[in-house]
């Protein structure tokens, strides 16, 4: 899309704030879900094979000017671009991957567990490095200053949490599902409820931040930052999996939720491989 | 999902890279919990500014319209002066005395972020010293990568292979500035058109990421 052609009335600074957002923003109801869902469907009938998702997709209104306009510039990586910061356990107590026992009590919600494995491109398990996530809570509310819509906030619920993967790679957070929640991308629309993943491999050029949705949200079809993404496998792997195994009797469901960082350039060494 | 090793493969025989998603709109908190979130207290100093070879790195984060973005994340990642790879723990709880060479910061209301750190120095003999840089914000469907190269040492500059490739005017939106105080000033410009086009900073792909390339 050209610049001539995009709409005038995109103010990005007031898109996704809440300021008084239980009275209608006139901006912000101009776009019907109807539009926004013919725009995602004429994009996804162009397109296919794209693995990762789209920085101009205009159906999420915000990249419009948040897109670069040139193409990316192919480089090889150079020697501190092969390397990832070290974390320890002095950054990351076994406690912080438990996002339920952060208040003075119980919070309110579905209490999940999602575990999985941080695996570069080759399948090696990315080990002792960083995962963080951040979340909604089970009514769909941030704690968060510009998150004012009139759900309830949990006390004992801040959504955050951090872990450090083990040998083989795997992870492991003690949670509550967060719900849906809406945002003001286009008048009524609601995002799906998901998990914000901070990854970090081997080299930081596998830096990455995902999200973890659950399977079988009604909010996909409608939700232009999921289909920003418009090969719908690729979707896929960002749907996390129900596994029966991680639920526990009496305490919590759970999910699988494997994630794949970039190859890495690095030349390994003994010492780091150990007895791989 | 959960990944089959077997069967997810492509035809290289590398696994499916998870698609990247934004960070936004609400990844940092008003209050409390300040040593477990993403911006984190302190996680903009990588040294402390009263040390006397603290250098400020600051700059300020621009969208498309000219307008700097007040919800955008930065980290950085570099060498120590001698060209040495940091690679001790401490990068999330700092001692105040160990350099881990990991920076997270966020811009504020006006788009400006500040880091405090140290000129990295060259990781090879001629090599031109940078500082590696990644953009999160709101509204951007996945991170940026880029380099913020020192600009002292003209002639490393002159030799760099990735500076070299580039013309005049791209090469130049990676070159900080350094102020009179030392500080080194680097803006980012994630889209830039019309009067500012010349300014669009040059943003990097490496082996095995791939952004859709699309009208």
């Amino acid at each position: 899309m050209s610049r001539k052609e995009q709409p005038v009335s995109q103010d990005t600074s007031v898109e996704e704030t809440f300021n008084n957002s239980h009275v209608l923003d006139p901006a912000a109801t101009q776009d019907s879900q109807e539009s926004i869902t013919q725009q995602i469907n004429d994009i996804a009938a162009t397109t296919s094979g794209e693995t990762q998702p789209r920085l101009n997709y205009p159906p999420y209104k915000s990249s419009v000017f948040r897109h670069p306009t040139k193409n990316m510039h192919h480089t090889d990586p150079e020697t501190i671009e092969l390397w990832s910061p070290a974390f320890g356990h002095r950054d990351v107590h076994t406690l912080e991957s438990d996002l339920t026992i952060q208040g003075n009590g119980e919070p309110i919600g579905e209490r999940i567990k999602v575990r999985g494995r941080v695996l570069d491109g080759d399948g090696r398990p990315v080990r002792g490095q960083l995962v963080e996530i951040w979340q909604a809570n089970a009514a769909g509310r941030y704690v968060h200053k510009r998150d004012q819509h009139p759900a309830p906030l949990d006390p004992n619920f801040a959504g955050v949490g951090r872990t450090i993967t083990g040998d083989d790679g795997s992870y492991e957070f003690t949670t509550i599902k967060p719900a849906p929640y809406p945002w003001k991308n286009h008048h009524n629309a609601w995002r799906p409820a998901h998990i914000h993943f901070s990854l970090f491999g081997t080299d930081f050029t596998q830096r990455m931040i995902t999200q973890m949705y659950f399977p079988g949200d009604p909010l996909f079809a409608l939700d232009p930052i999921y289909q920003g993404i418009t090969d719908q496998k690729a979707r896929d792997r960002l749907v996390g999996t129900y596994d029966h195994s991680v639920t526990s009797h009496e305490w919590n469901t759970g999910y699988t939720f494997d994630i794949v960082l970039t190859g890495s350039n690095r030349t390994w060494m003994e010492d780091e491989e150990g007895d791989h | 999902m959960r990944i089959d090793e077997t069967t997810e493969r492509m035809a290289n025989g590398k696994l499916f890279p998870t698609p990247g998603q934004t960070i936004g709109p609400f990844f940092g908190y008003a209050s409390g919990y300040e040593q477990v979130h993403l911006p984190w207290r302190d996680g903009n100093l990588l040294i402390n500014p009263a040390h006397p070879n603290a250098v400020r790195l600051t700059g300020t984060v621009y969208d498309g319209n000219g307008d700097p973005i007040p919800d955008a994340m930065l980290e950085i990642w570099q060498a120590d002066e001698n060209g040495e790879i940091p690679q001790k723990s401490g990068s999330l709880v700092r001692d105040g005395f160990t350099f881990t060479g990991w920076g997270r910061g966020t811009v504020d209301n006006e788009g400006t972020y500040t880091f405090s750190t140290v000129n990295p120095g060259a990781t090879e003999e001629g090599k031109a010293p940078f500082i590696h840089l990644v953009i999160f914000a709101r509204g951007l469907l996945n991170k940026l990568h880029t380099r913020i190269y020192l600009p002292d040492d003209e002639a490393a500059l002159a030799q760099d292979p990735l500076l070299s490739s580039l013309d005049e005017t791209r090469r130049q939106t990676l070159i900080a500035r350094r102020d009179d105080e030392g500080a080194l000033h680097f803006d980012v410009w994630i889209q830039a058109t019309g009067e500012h086009a010349d300014k669009e900073t040059v943003f990097l792909e490496f082996p095995g990421i791939e952004y859709p390339v699309h009208d």
